[in-house]
């Protein structure tokens, strides 16, 4: 299934012209209105742009930055072409804003790292690329920027493509690379193809992102996930069931299931994967088998459910199940579990160290949580993973080991980034202090 | 080339995705907090917002009462579909009134001809937000509606001053929003974040939703002012060579009277409106709200201070 909305991401270092690349795509897919030109123009003469249109103004929003000239925080754009709709996230490139990064990368089917032609491979492009990788993103785009600099010239081209395959081995579960060569302030093999650079053959970036895969696409190939997030009951379900059976003495007979007081659904959204009416399920964690009876929407009853899909289940059995609770089929269940290992991001200022406690979401559950150990550390330069940190400062990456007070019900994050994610939760200060990826169970 | 797609199932459009985030976004508020609210001006976002609450929580009730800030200025048409619709739907619905807020001196009334009362909404909706306990209130805001929305939150987290901290923001990862808070604070929620106007239009039109007339072209009397058409009504002040006309109008949003211009349009179905929104070359906020205008930072300081 091809879903018709793209997520994907930029990343690249400070003035590498991710904003720049950014505004030429709404620019030449003509999504930028007659008043945002009108400030376009008159913001691009302010900053003595030289007449030319500063097309990075188009999405540098928040004063602050606009003001410091740097991009501070992930920001979300919208734009559509006949073939699909696009949502992106454009992160910051700063080294201390490698949080974003995660942030915008979380939600990604793709993502477009940027290199300056004329800096080739620099250690923010690899840490790009591997943060992306990290988070799960199984297509990147490397997009050499500023072919203008460099005269358009193929074999600069090719030096830094090899140079980036170098360090690709560190990039696990990257599915498929592709390098363009671009110029975003000129428009070169953005939206349209390159003349200057008539010696390139692939996509234009555009055509690759109207084309890729989405990561819905195969629900066959995944197993299905359902975690539980609200339990619906009719409104008359308690009170008045008895009261209007009492009337007159007389019952109107019911038409719709969802007119029976003793309805009962789950209501969810598909994680992954597909469920049919009848399907054999396993309610987990304690494993309850029964099969599904009905899947129900507003708009009418299903015969079948497919990620990322908002349904409402009805059991073939009377359980008892609430919110954080998982449907799965039987023989393809997931980890039950209350430790594992872990990839995570810290996001936060105060450092995390072992022993530290905190509060967990993972799907639609939530748990305390100790961090029993920190078992290794990314190192930000070589990438390698080094000895066993004694905190985690922000922006770190490390593998640690996670103890929670009440089982999950987890995928490997390579095998399901729904399942396989989440996040801690500081208990004094409420902050989302940490991203995590399950690396095995 | 391997990235290129066979689609092996039908497609699950575009639409039907986003509905399908803003449903859970949605269970998410009402499984997380104690008491939430929903923000229902009968405006087209909201009543898609309606709209996605039937589809995440019928056939039970809605887990939250709708609350309107009324300026006192709306649109009577506007205010004729709040009330039908809630009664349709059996649900509760709050109204916050800013006269109220100006009757009992806890703000005071804008004089001359540009006088306003959006401003003055903010403490409305902050009092009533505090006067009901609310913990999460969820708004139809949309981050294509301005700049200063593009790094907002789904789950936009609010001091107990109800101030927005641009710099501040909780990571939001995934589809794992946090929705801690302590006594006294609250939590924005914006299901349809990832939404744009054309979304919302396309929507509307899938569902068959009822928007109030005033989306409709429709002939009206008007004045203009900065090159906007407002709405002439009893009490508005003209200043110097302004004259009323009447006009074929259409509305883009439906804020307050005072503020809210009209665009010249003769799309007088949902289908023409559809079609002109698709070819419009001008955004909703630069075209239809006079207090965007006034400054290009003007969202985001009233965003700072509690304003929706
Ligand atoms: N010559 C040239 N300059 C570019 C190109 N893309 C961006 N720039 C310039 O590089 C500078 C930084 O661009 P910007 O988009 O703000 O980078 P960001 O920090 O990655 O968002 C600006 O002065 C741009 O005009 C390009 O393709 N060629
Ligand atoms: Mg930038």
């Amino acid at each position: 299934m091809t879903l018709d909305l793209l997520r994907f991401t930029t990343a690249g270092s400070v003035d590498d012209g991710k904003s720049t690349l950014i505004g030429r795509l709404l620019y030449d897919t003509k999504q930028v209105h007659d008043d945002q030109l009108v400030h376009l123009i008159e913001a691009s003469l302010r900053r003595g742009g030289e007449g030319a249109l500063d097309l990075a103004l188009l999405t540098d929003g928040l004063r602050a930055e606009r003001e410091q000239g740097i991009t501070i925080d992930v920001a979300y754009r919208y734009f559509a072409t006949e073939r699909r709709r696009f949502i992106i996230a454009d992160c910051p490139g700063h080294l201390q804003y490698t949080r974003n990064m995660a942030t915008g990368a979380s939600t990604a089917d793709l993502a477009v790292v940027l290199i300056d032609a004329r800096h080739g491979v620099v250690e923010q492009s690899r840490r790009h690329a591997f943060i992306s990788a990290l988070l799960g993103i199984p297509r990147l785009v490397v997009a050499i920027n500023k072919m203008d600099l460099v005269d358009h010239a193929e074999q600069r081209f090719e030096e830094i493509m090899a140079q980036f395959a170098t360090s690709a081995a560190q990039l696990s579960g990257v599915k498929d690379i592709t390098y363009i060569p671009i110029s975003a302030l000129q428009g070169d093999n953005v939206v349209t193809r390159s003349e200057r650079m008539d010696w390139y053959e692939g996509t234009t970036l555009l055509d690759l992102l109207e084309t890729v895969d989405v990561s819905y696409d195969h629900p066959d190939e995944i197993p299905a996930r359902f975690p539980v997030q609200w339990v619906v009951r009719p409104p008359a379900a308690t009170a008045s069931a008895a009261e209007s059976q009492s009337t007159n003495g007389h019952h109107t007979t019911r038409h719709h299931a969802q007119d029976d007081p003793d309805y009962r659904g789950y209501a969810g959204t598909l994680a992954s994967g597909a469920l049919h009416v009848g399907d054999d399920v396993v309610v987990l964690p304690a494993g309850q088998r029964t099969s599904i009876a009905a899947i129900d929407t507003f708009d009418g009853p299903l015969e079948e459910a497919l990620a990322p899909m908002s349904v409402t289940l009805r059991l073939a059995d009377n359980l008892d199940i609430s919110r954080g609770e998982l449907i799965c089929r039987p023989n393809e269940s997931p980890a039950v579990t209350r430790e594992f290992e872990a990839d995570i991001c810290w996001l936060a200022e105060q450092p995390m160290r072992p022993g530290g406690r905190y509060v967990l979401k993972h799907t639609t559950r939530q748990a305390p949580a100790i961090i029993d150990s920190l078992l290794d550390l990314v190192d930000v330069h070589s990438l390698e993973r080094v000895g066993p940190p004694s905190e985690l400062n922000l922006n770190d990456i490390a593998r640690v080991r996670v103890r929670t007070s009440a089982p999950l019900i987890v995928d490997p994050y390579d095998s399901n980034r729904r399942t396989g994610s989440f996040i801690l939760i500081d208990e004094a200060s409420n902050g989302t202090v940490g991203a995590g990826m399950i690396r095995s169970a | 080339m391997s990235a290129v797609s066979t689609p092996t199932r039908p497609v699950l459009s575009h639409l039907r995705a986003l509905e399908s985030e803003a449903i859970y976004v949605m269970r998410e508020v009402a499984a997380e907090f104690e008491r939430p609210g929903l923000l229902f001006s009968a405006g087209k976002d909201s009543l898609v917002l309606l709209r996605l609450a039937e589809k995440a929580f019928r056939p039970g009730r809605f887990p939250f009462p709708l609350m309107h800030v009324d300026t006192g200025h709306n649109f009577p048409e506007v205010i004729a579909l709040r009330d039908q619709r809630a009664a349709e739907l059996g649900e509760r619905l709050i109204v916050a009134s800013v006269q109220d807020s100006i009757d009992r001196g806890r703000v005071v009334e804008e004089t001359g001809p540009r006088a306003s009362r959006n401003r003055l909404q903010t403490t409305t909706l902050l009092d009533a937000i505090a006067e009901h306990n609310f913990d999460a209130v969820l708004g139809g805001a949309r981050r294509d509606e301005e700049r200063a929305r593009a790094k907002e939150r789904v789950f936009s987290f609010r001091d107990d001053f109800g101030q927005w901290d641009p710099k501040n923001q909780r990571p939001e990862l995934w589809n794992l929003y946090n929705g801690r808070i302590r006594k006294g604070e609250h939590v924005r929620v914006f299901p349809l974040s990832n939404w744009t106007e054309l979304d919302v239009w396309e929507y509307i039109e899938q569902e068959r939703l009822d928007v109030p007339s005033i989306y409709y072209a429709h002939e009206r009397e008007v004045f203009e002012r900065d090159g906007m058409l407002y709405a002439w009504r009893d009490g508005a002040e003209l200043i110097d060579g302004e004259t009323v006309f009447t006009e074929s109008v259409r509305y883009r949003t439906v804020g307050d009277m005072t503020c809210t211009g009209g665009v010249r349009s003769h799309a007088a179905t949902l289908q023409e409106v559809v079609a002109e929104i698709a070819a419009t070359r001008l955004t909703e906020r630069g075209e239809t709200r006079a207090d965007d205008r006034v400054s290009e930072a003007a969202m985001e300081d009233r965003k700072k201070v509690g304003y929706f």
